[in-house]
């Protein structure tokens, strides 16, 4: 008889709540008991109010059991294995098959198709679950891909909503000895965690989105720059990469034709800045990661000076199911100009957090209210900030916005990554609005004044307007030196700073009024 | 003049010597460098400037640019508490003031006895299961003060 499989997610959100030590304790119980038990490390499925949820193999389908603490894992361990049989039985803790929880239901998991479901360091069980299919495809008609990704509609899941597909061409088009695919997988945005669940759950998936990112434009050679604040991401990375160089799929002949496609992990220091993609060169290159005036364009002069596409994790991890599937296939889900779908990051004070991948198009107050449960605190929702420490303050009155890069734009907002931080009535926004700016005088690369002095300006101007002095004088200052870095800073750190504080300060102007603060709110 | 604890300039020159061939080597050099010191030894800097051939008031700048390299040994135990947005909306104010007041360091400082470093961090991508926190490399997610209290006895070990 094969062992009987559990899985023990090795996600950083499931670890952080104890999976780690739970994986040893099922080995000690099975070992006990002797019941021959596989444990798979694997991803997690996006429930994070659930983690660690435990799966069992059983004949009806995997059976899950979440939030599982220390002291649950023996009665836990019971119940999956009724007599040393996969059983699935009943606990307080079993939520059945996780694919029926209504959370799961009502998503449309393109890019996280398997994340979560697969073993996520075996290249196996990747390719048994429909792995590689787009690269093959991929194979069969090379010149074909730049224009499949391109009409997929496919934009940069970073932020910037830039055409992923015309990005490609620029570097296809452009003549070089040496070129590069860059994965920016410098996920410092508060609120967003996808880019990690990827990397943690299926890196297979990125690795064979760079494969074909590089057959496309013609890069032999790419790097996965990822934040030193992801530990576990880089080792999955990493495992996955030597994997996959092992298995064939990457190296001197991938997949055994006569393409070259190679591979490194470059692990950042902590620069918040390195997320912006010049940045990001300049770090990779080992100089301070400042940003660079454009033109040119990295898909012109990009790392070392060669033609570079430089693309988010989720970006390039959504081309395999695009060449998979088809532009036609991926581009039917959406709404306007924002097609496909986006990996929706729930976060902050709210009862159901996690990922929670869907077609645009779905509204603000859905997503908070209906999919997200609300605030855990019991409070009422006062404000949302979606998009990261760059994006904008959205009150109750603007939960009709639809998820879509024109209509969050057209709102003073972004959706940038995708992260949605909900905060109950005890927030403060004239401190959210101070953070912001302190958030940009820590993080400013230096090379523009508007952000470098800006931002710390702003910091003071934000406490005089909290302890009541000159407010209306210096509310203007502060509007005014919001729009100085808005329109005179080199890059998004600078140019996005405003939307947070103008935001708050538009929508909760009560919070920046009235009588002096203390100190001590602080 | 600073202090260069543990400074080796054999191993310093091994762990250059083991880099400097790649392709944009110095950010693997200097997290080698931490990985093996706890720090960056200012006597590396101008040894990393001669391999690459770059300047030291460049090797300089990169150390002092990013967040993650440090100029002087940490304390025995690092605590980082994340306090960015989603762990604000969920209370690591408090927190962090509890942790502040029970260690009597302010975040970014080390305790006088070299016993532990509290930092502040901006996301660890813990957001969906936040306050969150890394003590000594290990992650800990729906901090509490409860938890918090637990992670601050083990810095007194």
């Amino acid at each position: 008889m094969s062992a009987i499989r559990i899985y023990v997610p090795g996600d950083a959100a499931a670890v952080a709540c104890g999976a780690d030590d739970i994986a040893k304790t099922i080995r000690d119980l099975a070992a006990q008991r002797r019941i021959d038990v596989q444990i798979v490390r694997n991803g997690s499925r996006g429930m994070h109010w659930l983690e660690p949820m435990l799966e069992v193999t059983t004949p009806e389908g995997r059976i899950a059991y979440g939030p599982v603490e220390a002291g649950d894992v023996e009665s836990v361990f019971d119940a999956m294995l009724g007599n040393g049989q996969a059983l699935g039985g009943e606990h307080k803790l079993r939520v059945g098959k996780p694919e029926d929880h209504p959370f799961m239901k009502k998503q449309t998991r393109l890019t996280f198709a398997r994340c979560g479901i697969v073993d996520p360091r075996s290249l196996e069980d990747y390719c048994a679950h429909g792995g590689y299919r787009g690269l093959n495809k991929a194979l069969a008609k090379p010149a074909n891909i730049v224009n499949e990704v391109t009409q997929s509609g496919l934009r940069g899941r970073g932020g910037a909503g830039f055409p992923t597909g015309i990005k490609w061409k620029t570097v296809a088009d452009t003549k070089a000895d040496q070129k590069y695919i860059v994965c920016n997988a410098d996920e410092g945005d508060s609120g967003t965690f996808a880019d990690r669940m990827i990397m943690e759950g299926d890196p297979f998936v990125l690795i064979e989105g760079m494969t074909i990112a590089g057959i496309a434009v013609g890069a032999t050679k790419g790097y996965i720059y990822i934040r030193s604040e992801y530990p576990h991401a880089i080792d999955v990375m990493n495992d996955a990469i030597s994997a996959a160089r092992r298995g064939g799929v990457l190296g001197a002949k991938v997949c055994g034709s006569d393409y070259v496609f190679d591979l490194e992990v470059r692990v950042g220091a902590g620069a918040y800045v390195c997320g912006e993609e010049t940045a990001l060169l300049d770090s990779l290159e080992g100089k301070r990661g400042q940003v660079r005036a454009k033109p040119p364009l990295p898909a012109h002069k990009g790392l070392f000076g060669k033609p570079t596409v430089i693309n988010n994790v989720l970006s390039l991890a959504t081309v395999p199911i695009i060449m998979d599937k088809g532009a036609e296939f991926y581009k039917n889900f959406g709404m306007g100009r924002s097609r496909g779908t986006m990996p929706i990051q729930l976060a902050g004070n709210l009862n159901y957090g996690g990922l929670f991948e869907t077609a645009f198009g779905i509204t603000l107050g859905e997503l908070v209210d209906d999919i997200g449960g609300g605030c855990f605190t019991g409070r009422p929702v006062k404000a949302v900030q979606v998009g990261g420490p760059l994006g904008a303050y959205f009150p109750r009155a603007l939960f009709d916005t639809p998820f879509d890069y024109e209509a969050f734009a057209a709102k003073d907002g972004l959706i940038g990554h995708g992260g949605i931080v909900v905060f109950d009535d005890s927030v403060d926004m004239a401190k959210q609005a101070r953070f912001a700016m302190e958030f940009c005088a820590i993080e400013s690369c230096g090379k523009c004044t508007p952000c470098r002095i800006g931002s710390t300006r702003g910091v003071e101007t934000v406490d005089r307007i909290m302890k009541g002095i000159e407010r209306t004088k210096n509310l203007e200052v502060l509007t005014d030196l919001c729009n100085t870095m808005k329109f005179g800073s080199l890059c998004a750190l600078g140019g996005f700073t405003p939307y947070p504080v103008m935001s708050a300060l538009t929508h909760f102007p009560e919070d920046f009024g009235g009588a002096p603060r203390l100190e001590a709110a602080e | 003049m600073k202090t260069t604890p543990g400074w080796d300039a054999n191993l310093a020159a091994e762990i250059i010597g083991r880099h400097k061939d790649t392709e944009g080597p110095l950010l693997p050099i200097l997290h080698s460098l931490q990985h093996a010191f706890g720090y960056i030894p200012e006597p590396a800097e101008p040894m990393v400037a001669e391999a690459l051939n770059i300047s030291r008031a460049e090797v300089h700048g990169v150390v002092t640019f990013y967040h993650d390299y440090r100029h002087a040994p940490a304390g025995r135990h690092v605590l980082k508490l994340c306090q960015a947005e989603a762990c604000q909306a969920c209370g690591s104010d408090a927190l962090a003031a509890r942790a502040e007041e029970k260690l009597g360091v302010k975040l970014g400082e080390t305790s006088a006895d070299g016993r532990v470093t509290l930092e502040p961090v901006y996301c660890l991508g813990l957001c969906s299961v936040s306050p969150s926190a890394m003590i000594d490399g290990r992650i800990v997610g729906r901090l509490d003060a409860n938890k918090l209290d637990a992670l601050l006895a083990e810095t007194s070990r």
